[in-house]
Parts: structure tokens; sequence; C-alpha cells
């Protein structure tokens, strides 16, 4: 598995073409999976700008937690039909991503948390989606090491469930990705960075890159925690704050967790992976940054609130620590589609949420490009919306579940 | 701690005894059309570079300030009561990350 994907890691790419139909400016899961799906739509002439290595941006660096139990209708209809593509992904891709659909716990420490939960459920449940509420016994029976006791200062009181929630393999499908966009076609050019974007009469000619100028009559931005910085170069301001998540990882342990825990209360989530280990994250960082360094309060917070779920893993030696940057949006939302820059698309505001998006606005956003509509399923998430007063508020299921 | 702030009342603390109050700019008049409140509520900067913004001494003195901060690597370059006179320092964009 390795081979092919390490050549792509180094990524000696081939000299830059002087044109391109489409430019697609950051090769993470979202850059990656619109070219491919470009590929499959029949749209030659796709080339991938990355300013280092592809994957190099949050794609391998989350937490790869997968789920669709979101709470607008919008939202959920997104994020199901994500889920439903990376079911098939190993397949498709030909590479094994390791989806493991382990289940998924939202907890609820408070009444109001409980009554914020059903609001979720009913939501899912209409559209389709495995999701319900459950108390004490189930609980006990789906993750018995949790602390259910009135030990701790927030009791556990219930759940949201949604067996299909899981984790991948997230460098799996970046380079799944790579590799069969590659294969059809599509020039994949790492250590290429973007310095600026040429715009003639309110349109799009090309990018000015760290290895000369390439004409492009559509780019698209896909570059999550920098988009304000690539938006800025054809003028334009987002409605994104970039903030720092960070992460940390155990050493492994034999298997005992099943699904993946969150706690909104506690801000921490926990899951154990497929070698044992157990990931820990938290919300972000409480302040707008693009530095990449963790953080000592966010080991200590992380760790002491872990122990209040699971008291057993008290003396467990965490392995490494990590962070990585978030283009949040005001609502929690993704924003997808044109922008008031002729052929100056975006696929930004994927905030801590967007790796498990990465299907699903792939498909999308090569939809829109190749046949210039906007698809309904993702015209609700336009920029547009900012200025409309229809945002589409996420945080309630997003800010610590990601 | 990630980094200290120092507060203009209280001197430097620990950037968790603030609140971050978002990137300072021009409010719009109360009569400005819906488009001028919606760049000013929503659309920001968000610099890879210097920005001034607000932050709150929550755990302090609960006043609101402004700082400049280098936001690739939180290198804080000066605070003080609002507005912060001058201008911010030039070559400030996009750049290498911390
Ligand atoms: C710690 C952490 C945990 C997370 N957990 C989850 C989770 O459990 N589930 C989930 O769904 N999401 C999660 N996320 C969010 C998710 O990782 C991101 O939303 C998603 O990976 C964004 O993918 P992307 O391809 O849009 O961006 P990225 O993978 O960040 O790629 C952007 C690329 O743009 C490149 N770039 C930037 N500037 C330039 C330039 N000037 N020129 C050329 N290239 C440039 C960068 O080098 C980078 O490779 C988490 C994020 C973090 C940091
Ligand atoms: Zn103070």
């Amino acid at each position: 598995m390795i081979g092919p994907l390490r050549r792509l890691r180094m990524g000696v790419a081939k000299s830059l073409k002087p044109s391109y139909d489409v430019v697609i400016i950051g090769g993470g899961s979202h850059g990656l999976a619109t070219a491919y799906e470009l590929s499959k739509l029949g749209v030659k002439n796709v080339a991938v700008l990355d300013r280092s290595y592809l994957g190099s941006g949050a794609s391998t660096r989350n937490t790869a937690i997968i789920r669709s139990n979101y709470r607008t209708a919008q939202g959920v209809a997104f994020y199901d039909e994500s889920v439903k593509l990376y079911e098939r992904m190993s397949v498709e891709l030909g590479l094994n991503v390791l989806f493991s659909q382990h289940g998924h716990l939202t907890l609820a420490h408070t009444e109001l948390a409980i009554a914020g939960l059903r609001v979720r459920a009913e939501t899912n449940q209409l559209l389709g989606v495995d999701s319900r509420v459950i108390f004490h016994d189930e609980i006990r029976r789906i993750a018995p090491a949790l602390d259910l006791s009135s030990r701790p200062r927030f009791p556990i009181q219930a759940a949201l469930f949604h067996p299909p929630g899981g984790i991948i393999r997230h460098d799996a499908v970046v380079w799944g990705y790579a590799r069969r966009a590659q294969e059809r076609g599509v020039d994949l050019h790492p250590y290429t960075d973007v310095t600026g974007i040429d715009v003639v009469e309110g349109r799009v000619t090309g990018v000015q890159t760290s290895r000369g100028p390439v004409r492009a009559g559509i780019v698209v931005n896909a570059t999550a925690g920098w988009a304000s910085t690539i938006a800025q170069m054809v003028g334009l301001r987002l409605p994104i704050v970039t903030h720092p998540l960070q992460a940390l990882v155990t050493e492994p342990l034999k298997p005992f967790l099943d699904p993946v825990l969150v706690s909104a209360t506690l801000h921490v989530y926990v899951n154990q992976t497929d070698r044992g280990e157990l990931v820990i994250g938290a919300e972000i960082d409480p302040y707008a940054s693009y530095s990449m360094r963790s953080t000592l309060p966010f080991l200590e917070t992380s760790a002491s609130h872990a122990l209040e779920l699971l008291p057993a893993i008290a003396g467990v030696k965490v392995l490494r620590q990590w962070a990585g940057i978030c283009d949040m949006t005001p609502d929690y939302s993704p924003i997808m589609g044109i922008t008031p820059v002729g052929g100056f698309l975006v696929d930004v505001g994927w905030g801590t949420y967007g790796f498990k998006a990465a299907p699903v606005s792939g498909k999308r956003m090569a939809e829109l490009i190749a046949t210039g509509r906007v698809p309904d399923l993702i015209a609700p998430f336009a920029l547009e919306r900012f200025y409309t007063d229809s945002l589409i508020g996420e945080k309630a299921a997003a800010a610590v579940s990601h | 701690m990630s980094f200290l702030l120092s507060c203009p009342l209280c001197g430097p603390r620990d950037v968790y005894e603030f609140r971050f109050g978002g990137e300072a700019q021009a409010r719009p008049t109360p009569g400005a059309d819906q488009r001028s409140w919606g760049e000013y509520l929503y659309m920001r900067t968000n610099v890879s570079g210097v920005e001034r913004a607000w932050w709150f001494h929550r755990a302090g003195c609960r006043r609101w300030f402004q700082a400049e901060r280098d936001t690739r690597t939180n290198t804080v370059i000066r605070t003080g009561w609002a507005p912060l006179g001058g201008n911010l320092p030039s070559g400030n964009s996009s750049g290498s990350d911390g």
C-alpha cells in the first residue's frame, strides 16, 4: 500500500503546463476529491497545486470522525450523502481506507443537553438517518468503560446514539484520491505555492506560483485554514476566522472502547483506533491563529476531562500531540460554490468537521464546474447566505463533535 | 500556557485569562444597508500576519482592550486601550506559518 503513495508524497512534480482549464488550490482531501470527481465527469486538463506535500494540511491532522447526525435538514442531507460515499470508498478507490462504523455517542450531562439531542434525533430520523436518544441501560451495553455513576461533577444522563458513525484512515483517503486522480490524468503539483491570482475585468485568468505563472479559466479555493489568504488574492473577504485545533494520542491498549464518545459539556471526545490507541480531542483553541504549535493547556484539560469519562485510563501514557488549523464560519457550516469573482469558486469553511465531507463536496463541486449549475444539495451553503440572513446553524452539532 | 498577553491594567497574563473578541474593524452607520451590515457582522480579513484584535480580560479587570499580534507565531507586538493608534506593519499578508 505504501509504495505508490510514498512516491506521491515525495511528489516530485512534472513541469507545470502553461495553462489548465481548472486549477484547484489545496491538495488536501477536498481538492483531491474534487479533481478525481472532475476526471470522472470527463473534465480534462485539471491541476491540483499545494505549497507543501499532498495532505500536509488538516486532512492528515484530523481525528477522522465520520457521521451525519447533524442538526439542520440541509446539513443532515449533505453529510448523509458523504457517509454513503465513504461506505463505498475502498472499492471506488481500490485502497482499504479502514472505515470502521463502530457507532458514535454524543453524551448529555444535563436536561438541556437531552432536549438538544432529541431535536437532532427527530431531524435525523425524518431524513432517514439512524440516530436515537438512549439511556443508561443501553449506554452501558455499548460502552461499558464509561463512568455512568454519580461520581463525576456532571454525571452522564443520556446519549445520542448514531450507529453508522465511526472513524477512518485519513491518510489512505488522501492517498487513494491522489492516486486515482493522477491515474485519470489530473496533474498533481505539490511544493507549488500559489502567491497571487490574476483577475481581469472581474474574472480569474490564472494564478501566480512559486514555479511560475499558470493560466486558468476556473480557480477553486480548497485551502481550508488558509482560505482567507487565497481569497485575499482576488480582493475577497470571507466569513472565516482561522483557529488551531489540537489532538493527542495515547499508547495502544487492548480493544475496550467501540464507539466514538463526545461530551460537549466536558469539551472532549475520545475514540479507540484499530491499532488500540486512544485519540483524544477538544474544541478549537479560543483565539484566531495560523500557528500549528501544540500547547500544554490543551494536553492538561483534555486529559483530565477524558478521565472524567473513562477513569480506567488513568496512568495511560500520551504518545504525542499535534495541531492543525481550521477555517471557522459563524454558523459552523461550510461555504461552497460561486463568488462575486467570475471563475473563482470556494470549497471552504470546513472548520473542525470537514474531513467527513470531502467525498460529497468533491462530487458536488465537480458537478458545479462541469455543468455550470449549482447542485441543489450544496445550494444552501452559498457564500451569499451571509448577506441574506440565511445561516445554517450547526454549532450545537459541531462545536465539540467534529 | 501558550503565550502571554499584557493587559493595559493588570500586566502580562496567561492568554487563557482573556476572551478573544475578533479583529478590530469599523462599524457601519446605523442606517447602512443590509449588505454593509452583513459585511461587518460576518466578513473578516483573517490575516496571516499582524492582526489588530479585541480582547476582554475575563479573569481579571474585565475590561476590553486591543492587541497587535502576529497570527503566524502568536508574537504579541503591543497592547493598549482602544483604539490603538498608528498603522499596522506593511508586508502583512500570507507567508510561512509558525
Ligand atoms: C486536530 C483536528 C481534528 C479534526 N477532526 C475532524 C474529524 O474528526 N472529522 C472531520 O470531519 N473533520 C475533522 N477535522 C477537520 C478536517 O480535518 C478539515 O476540515 C479537512 O481536512 C479540510 O480538508 P481540506 O482538503 O479542505 O483542507 P487541508 O487538508 O487543510 O488542505 C489545504 C491545503 O491547502 C494548501 N495551501 C494553503 N495555502 C496554499 C497556497 N498559498 N498555495 C498552495 N497551497 C496552499 C495547504 O498546504 C494544505 O495542504 C479536524 C481538524 C483538525 C485540525
Ligand atoms: Zn486586566
